[in-house]
């Protein structure tokens, strides 16, 4: 405790608009000494509400309507609006079984997590690691490394066009499947590149595990993924977690308790009689790493043996690595999908409109994002239901400042709250998606 | 060029999915040139350092719908030289603007538990609406080269090369064939603006409209095609036209005329 810290003085840090997430929110703690009163993440990214205009819309329309929660993961809105309303509509093992519509769902989606991680690793999340204020600012001494990242991102991007036209909100998705494939020599064309970036993104994360630094943190999370029989977490599969939850994709919303609260315009999420949950890459990677991909699987050990510490990892500053395996395990399911590319002969199943509910969720590059919806005999939406990952992080996200926040009151305000914001950073909160989450301005205030 | 001379570029979120900003992260192969050309003084999504204004070039992403953005956006008009709106959002209102039709309090009924805790405007509104707007780049989301050809434009002092025409003459030209006449789809490509590149017909699918519409549109002559020939309803029609430009005139207005024809 320095001098101007005295025990019991009560200081306000707050952080008016956080940089470097996507979206709105702010970060606000009031300590007392080297006690932490008040953990608040403020979002205040105002509410479009979605669930409410989606009523009385042709469900058709929903999946291009969803994206729009999101310009950084449109893929998993469209693809949980899509297995949901296909469930509605009674077409969905017939979609998930139809020869080569499941395996583009997953190349589309592994585009989007290349493109998101690397964004996130490389341009927001790295900085803090190494001590600069952005990346544009790291470009100066790491200018190499940037370019590198760069260079996978584009490709993450070119997958998702492939499939979808663009990279920001795509148009190729459709529930019961896609309006369009691709040819198969427009897929093998874009192959090579695939290949080139996997090698390298092998040795980006091994750099990253051999030279950076990972603040301590340990905490007993309950970790919360789709678990596939077959395969890591993506598209399909229960919905469980290293404490025992076991439930089928449609029940998970009736797991779930959604609260709302003064300071947020986003729903904070509980598991029913359980509490808090973090989803996304540490939690998809704790509970299937063993289910990588083989050329992801060779780095565990190495980078395992590079930073000392065996999985599961309990320190969610090491989503930084989890991103990593997760962007090696993408690039190379992506060029083993290609390879074994044929055109289908059908890209979407017929559907015939009737009355129905749905509910599935997806692996959003940030976590589960859950959709429900009650469709009318007309095809009408009647009731849309969205649970996005970083509202369901929320109340994980502030338990771990709470406890991280002790140990940064020796610090100078300004310092304090960059190494809080770090910490939000690992959740790669997105507050555009949960809003329907976090904004980063500077402003200080010290109370008395 | 010292730092300090070069042009300041400032990017601004207001309610929307930062998609429109993502797209300037997304040019990943002129990025670090760009940011060789202009200092970025403020980007929040992407650099935690801000410089002080005023700023050359202003992008603002995102409608307005709160009181706090509505009296954001006029601070922001007096530290930008030149404002430029991107997005559907930022340009029409967005696809959040559907709210502008219905009771407010619904629709907070509708999503959350406490709607008192909320602070939002009745409507959500474009840029121009508030403030004077020196241009407009549509699309949801903007298309990056275009952002990029403003920006550059901008810099060297041109008339940005944006164009004004419809989606069909760049479907005609890229050689797809036509959706509505070859497989009877509801396109509204014919009153849609270009810049998309004709994506959505190139994937075999109908234009929904998504950059808003063109110059001058003649979406009666469109609508009774469409109500005639391919059966679609009053109702259809209204929501074609009500999604992520809905509120742009003139497709305010025609999806106005079409929900009096439901009744």
């Amino acid at each position: 405790m320095n001098d101007s810290n005295p025990d019991n003085t009560t200081r306000t840090i707050r952080v008016g608009a956080l940089a470097r997430v996507e979206g709105e929110g702010a970060l606000h703690l009031v300590m007392r000494g080297s006690d932490v009163e008040k953990v608040q993440l403020e979002i205040y990214e105002p509410p479009r509400f979605y669930e409410a205009f989606l009523r009385g819309r042709d469900y058709t329309e929903v999946p291009d309507i969803t994206a729009r929660i999101c310009g950084i993961c449109p893929v998993a809105y469209q693809t949980a609006s899509c297995y949901a309303l296909e469930k509605a509509m009674g077409v969905y093992h017939r979609v998930v079984e139809a020869p080569g519509i499941q395996a583009m769902r997953d190349l589309i989606y592994c585009g989007e997590w290349i493109e998101s991680h690397v964004l996130h690793m490389f341009m927001l999340h790295l900085p803090d690691f190494l001590g600069y204020e952005s990346a544009i600012s790291m470009a100066g001494d790491h200018g190499p490394t940037v370019q590198r990242a760069l260079r996978i991102k584009k490709l993450g991007n070119s997958i998702v066009s492939l499939l979808g036209g663009r990279a920001v909100h795509p148009v190729g998705l459709c529930v019961g499947g896609f309006h369009r494939l691709p040819e198969a020599s427009a897929v093998a064309e874009l192959l090579p590149e695939v290949e080139a970036c996997c090698d390298d993104m092998v040795e980006l994360t091994l750099f990253l595990a051999e030279n950076v630094e990972f603040p301590d943190l340990d905490r007993d999370y309950e970790f919360v993924a789709l678990c596939p029989e077959d395969g890591y977490p993506m598209n399909l599969g229960r919905i469980k977690s290293n404490k025992g939850l076991d439930v089928e994709q449609d029940a998970f919303g009736e797991m779930v308790v959604e609260q709302h609260v003064a300071h947020s315009t986003a729903l904070h999420s509980i598991l029913k009689g359980r509490g808090a949950y973090m989803v996304g890459p540490l939690a998809r990677l704790n509970l299937c790493y063993e289910q990588l991909h083989p050329r992801a699987a060779e780095l565990v050990p190495k980078i395992v043996k590079a930073i000392g510490k065996k999985l599961p990892w309990r320190n969610n500053f090491l989503s930084l690595l989890a991103r990593g395996l997760e962007t090696v395990h993408a690039l190379a399911l992506a060029a083993d999908l290609m390879r074994n590319y044929k055109r289908p002969a059908q890209c979407r199943i017929p559907i015939t409109h009737r009355a129905g509910h749905g509910g599935h969720g997806t692996e959003a590059p940030r976590g589960v994002c859950w959709h429900e919806y009650d469709v009318a005999e007309d095809g009408s939406i009647t009731r849309a239901h969205i649970m996005p990952p970083t509202a369901q992080n929320q109340i994980t996200i502030e338990e771990d400042l709470a406890e991280f926040a002790r140990r940064v009151t020796d610090l100078p305000d300004e310092e304090a709250a960059l190494k809080c914001e770090h910490l939000i950073r690992n959740y790669d909160p997105c507050i555009s998606c949960s809003v329907h989450f976090l904004k980063f301005a500077r402003t200080w205030e010290t109370a008395s | 060029m010292t730092d300090t001379a070069k042009p300041k570029l400032a990017v601004y979120k207001f309610s929307s999915c930062d998609g429109c900003q993502l797209s300037l992260l997304n040019l990943e192969d002129e990025l670090l040139d760009l940011v060789g050309a202009v200092e970025i003084a403020y980007f929040l999504e992407a650099r935690r350092k801000t410089l002080p204004p005023p700023y050359d070039i202003g992008l603002v992403e995102g409608s307005i719908s709160t009181p706090e953005e509505e009296q954001r956006i006029h601070q922001i008009r007096r530290d930008c030289k030149y404002l430029v709106a991107i997005g559907a959002c930022a340009t029409s209102g967005g696809i959040q603007a559907l709210r502008n039709w219905a009771r407010l309090d619904d629709y907070a009924e509708a999503v959350y538990a406490k709607p008192e805790y909320l602070h939002t405007l009745e409507t959500a509104t474009p840029v121009a609406a508030h403030v004077f707007v020196d241009f407009e780049l549509r699309g949801c989301p903007v298309n990056a080269q275009q952002l990029l050809e403003l920006i550059c434009a901008k810099l060297i002092g041109r008339k940005p090369n944006i164009a004004t025409h419809s989606v069909c003459i760049e479907c005609k030209r890229l050689g797809y064939p036509c959706v509505m006449v070859s497989a009877s789809k509801p396109c509204l490509g014919p009153i849609t603006n270009a810049g998309c590149g004709a994506l959505c017909p190139s994937c075999g699918r109908a234009c929904y409209g998504c950059f808003g519409p063109m110059e001058q549109p003649n979406i009666a002559s469109l609508g009774d095609h469409l109500m005639q020939d391919q059966h679609v309803d009053a109702r259809g029609m209204k929501r074609m036209l009500r999604s992520f430009n809905g509120y742009l005139e003139p497709f305010k207005q025609a999806s106005d005329h079409y929900e009096r024809l439901e009744s």
